[in-house]
C-alpha cells in the first residue's frame, strides 16, 4: 500500500490524508460531480490497514450470546488471521452487525439482521440469508450486499457506491439521499423512495409507493410495477436501449430478471426544476418557489 | 423513541405475560423510563356472571418516597374507592395489592360502567388503569423484567396483549404518562403508541368538547380517547384506525387491542418502525425484529407494513 501507514495518516491534515488515499477532492459543480484522482499517485485499491485475506480460507461461528460489538470484533479478528470467507450463524436480528468493513471479504449471515446492518462498508461481498431491519447498507462505498428476504425502511440510505440488492420487498425511503451505486429491489418499496437522490441507479421490480423520487437532484429510478405517485420534481423519461441492456444484465446477475423482460420498466429522473438551485439568483429562486 | 410490541394467538391461550415481557425487555434500549402491559387473560369468564377486572393506582411510585403520610393517604383513597363500589352495588369478589400503590379488583357489576369509573376517579390520586372482562393493564416505572416481577406477570395466560417501553419526551416520567392507555370508559380497549402527534391539542380540545376525559398530558392518550370515541359511536376498529390516519397529524405507529382483536395503524410517512410476523396460529409485531426473535428464535419471514397501512387480526 505504497508505504503509507495508519500512523502517517494520523499526522496528516484532511487534505493530505485524502491525497495519500488517492483522492484529491469532490467537486460539486453544476450537474456533475467529479472525483479526481492524483495522477502522480500509485494505484491504491485498499486502505493501508486492510488485512490481507484469502477468499479460500473459510470459517464460521455462531453468535450465541455475543453482543453486536463482540460479533463485529470477532469478524475483524478472523480477518486479521487471514480468513477471507466468514459465515456468521444465528445473528437473530441484532443491530449494527458487519459494519465498517473496509476491505475485501466474503461475509455470509445465516439469519436476519436488525438495524444498520453492514453499514459504512467499502469493499466486502455480503450475503444475508434472512431479512434486514432499517438502514441496511447505509453509506456503503463499494462492494455487494444481497439480502435474500425483505428489508426495512431507509434501505441503502446515502450509499455512494456498490450494489445493494434486496430480493424481497423493502420499506419506505429506500435510497434516501443516495449519492451513487445501485440499489435493486426484487419486490415493492414504500413511500418516498429515492428522496433527495443525487446520483446512482435504483431498480424496483415491483410497485413503488407514493412520492417516488421526491426532490431528486440526479440519478435514475427504474420501476417494473405500478407507481403510486411521483414526488416533487420527479418525471418520467424515455427508456433507452442502453437502459434496457443495463437493466437486463443487472437483473440477470441477481436472478431477478422478469420472464417478460425489462421493456415494461418505467424510467424516472429529475425534472431539474430544483437542480442547480444554489446557483440561481434570489429573484430566480422566487420564480421556482 | 419508544418501543411497542404486540402479539395475538389465534384460537388458543399462551403465556402472554412472559412473551410480552421477553419482547419488551429486548426493546429496553428504546425507552428505559417505564414499561406497560395490556394483556387479555383467560382467567375471567366474561359470561353470565358479569365478572370484571379493575386495575387502579392510588399513588405514583415516586410518592412512596415522600414520607409516612402517603401510606395514610393510600388507606383513605382505598377506603373511598371501596365505599363508591358499595354505593354502586358492586360485589367485590377479589382484591389484591400488586404493589403498595396499585390494586387489582375482581368485581361483579351490571350497572353503568362509565358512571362507576367516573365516580371512582373523582377520588384524588386514584386512576383506573383498566376495567373490563379480559383486559388487565399494568404499567410502572422500570424495565420489563422489573415490572413483570413486581406484578407477577410471568405465567399470565391469555390470547393476546400489547406492551410499551417508554422514553419520555412529551410528558413526565410517571405512571400517569406511561403506556398503554385504557380507552376510558370503553370496555377492554387499550392503546400503545410510538411517535409524536402534532395536532394533539386541537384534537384533545375536540374530544373534551365531546365529553371525554384526559388523565395526562401525554399525546398518546389522545389515541385511546379517539379510539374509544369512535367505537362508542358504532364504528369498527378497522374504520377507526383508517380514519385516524387522515385526522391525526404527526408521525406514529400505534397498536389497539380489544377483547378479541388486535389492530395496527401507521402514519402517512411511515416514519415510525414496525416489523410484522404472521403465521396461521400467531401474529407478532414490534418496533424491532429483535423483539420478535426473543420469542421466535428460529428463522422466520417478517416485513415492514407500509405507510397508511391498517391491519386488524382476530384472536
Amino acid at each position: 500500500m505504497a508505504g503509507v501507514t495508519g500512523m502517517d495518516l494520523r499526522d496528516m491534515n484532511q487534505d493530505e490524508r485524502a491525497r495519500a488515499l488517492g483522492m484529491v477532492s469532490e467537486q460539486l459543480t453544476g450537474r456533475s460531480m467529479f472525483v479526481e484522482f492524483d495522477e502522480s499517485a500509485e494505484e491504491r485499491f485498499t486502505y493501508p490497514w486492510a488485512p490481507d485475506v484469502d477468499y479460500n480460507r473459510r470459517t464460521e461461528f455462531d453468535t450465541g450470546e455475543m453482543s453486536a460489538t463482540e460479533v463485529n470484533l470477532k469478524i475483524r479478528g478472523l480477518m486479521a488471521e487471514g480468513y477471507g470467507t466468514i459465515v456468521v450463524r444465528n445473528p437473530r436480528g441484532r443491530h449494527s452487525l458487519g459494519v465498517g468493513i473496509l476491505s475485501r471479504l466474503n461475509l455470509v449471515f445465516e439469519g436476519s439482521l436488525g438495524y444498520f446492518g453492514v453499514g459504512l462498508i467499502d469493499g466486502p461481498n455480503v450475503r444475508i440469508n434472512g431479512r434486514v431491519g432499517w438502514s441496511c447498507g447505509e453509506n456503503m462505498m463499494a462492494g455487494t450486499v444481497v439480502v435474500e428476504k425483505n428489508a426495512g425502511s431507509t434501505f441503502g440510505a446515502a450509499i455512494r457506491g456498490g450494489d445493494l440488492v434486496c430480493k424481497g420487498s423493502v420499506g419506505s425511503r429506500t435510497g434516501i439521499d443516495m449519492k451513487g451505486g445501485t440499489i435493486i429491489v426484487g419486490g415493492d418499496t414504500g413511500a418516498l423512495s429515492g428522496f433527495m437522490m443525487q446520483r446512482g441507479r435504483m431498480v424496483i421490480c415491483g410497485d413503488a409507493g407514493k412520492n417516488l423520487g421526491d426532490s431528486m437532484y440526479d440519478g435514475t429510478i427504474f420501476v417494473g410495477g405500478r407507481i403510486r405517485s411521483l414526488g416533487v420534481d420527479a418525471v418520467e423519461a424515455e427508456l433507452t436501449e442502453l437502459d434496457k441492456a443495463w437493466l437486463a444484465r443487472k437483473l440477470t446477475v441477481n436472478g431477478l430478471l422478469p420472464e417478460t423482460g425489462v421493456g415494461h420498466f418505467t424510467k424516472i429522473v429529475a425534472g431539474r426544476q430544483l437542480w442547480n438551485y444554489d446557483n440561481l439568483e434570489p429573484t430566480e429562486k422566487k420564480l421556482i418557489l | 423513541m419508544c418501543g411497542i410490541a404486540g402479539l395475538i394467538h389465534r384460537g388458543r391461550d399462551s403465556n402472554v405475560g412472559a412473551e410480552i415481557t421477553a419482547m419488551l425487555q429486548a426493546l429496553k434500549h428504546r425507552g428505559p423510563d417505564s414499561t406497560g402491559y395490556a394483556v387479555y387473560g383467560s382467567g375471567i369468564d366474561p359470561g353470565a356472571n358479569g365478572d370484571l377486572v379493575m386495575r387502579l393506582k392510588v399513588a405514583e411510585q415516586e410518592d412512596m418516597g415522600r414520607g409516612r403520610g402517603i401510606h395514610a393517604a393510600i388507606r383513605d383513597r382505598i377506603g373511598t374507592v371501596d365505599g363508591i363500589l358499595a354505593e354502586h352495588g358492586v360485589q367485590v369478589k377479589d382484591k389484591e395489592h400488586a404493589t403498595p400503590y396499585a390494586l387489582r379488583y375482581v368485581i361483579t357489576h351490571t350497572g353503568d360502567l362509565a358512571d362507576l369509573a367516573t365516580h371512582i376517579e373523582e377520588t384524588e390520586g386514584v386512576e383506573i388503569l383498566s376495567l373490563g372482562n379480559g383486559l388487565e393493564l399494568i404499567k410502572d416505572l422500570g424495565d420489563a423484567a422489573t415490572v413483570s416481577e413486581a406484578y407477577s406477570l410471568d405465567g399470565f395466560m391469555g390470547t393476546h396483549g400489547i406492551g410499551h417501553t417508554r422514553m419520555a419526551t412529551e410528558s413526565d416520567v410517571d405512571i400517569r404518562s406511561a403506556h398503554p392507555y385504557w380507552a376510558f370508559p370503553y370496555n377492554d380497549v387499550s392503546v400503545v403508541h410510538n411517535g409524536q402527534i402534532t395536532n394533539y391539542w386541537l384534537q384533545r380540545r375536540e374530544m373534551e368538547r365531546k365529553g371525554h376525559r384526559f388523565m395526562s398530558d401525554c399525546d398518546s392518550e389522545l389515541l385511546a380517547v379517539y379510539t374509544a370515541h369512535h367505537l362508542s359511536k358504532g364504528m369498527t376498529l378497522e374504520d377507526s384506525l383508517r380514519r385516524s390516519i387522515d385526522e391525526i397529524d404527526g408521525v406514529f405507529t400505534y397498536l389497539v387491542a380489544t377483547r378479541d382483536s388486535l389492530g395496527m395503524a401507521k402514519d402517512t410517512m411511515a416514519a415510525k418502525p414496525l416489523v410484522l410476523y404472521e403465521s396461521d396460529d400467531m401474529i407478532a409485531m414490534a418496533s424491532e425484529e429483535v423483539a420478535i426473535r426473543s420469542i421466535l428464535p428460529q428463522e422466520i419471514d417478517t416485513w415492514d407494513p407500509y405507510d397508511e397501512e391498517v391491519r386488524v387480526w382476530q384472536a
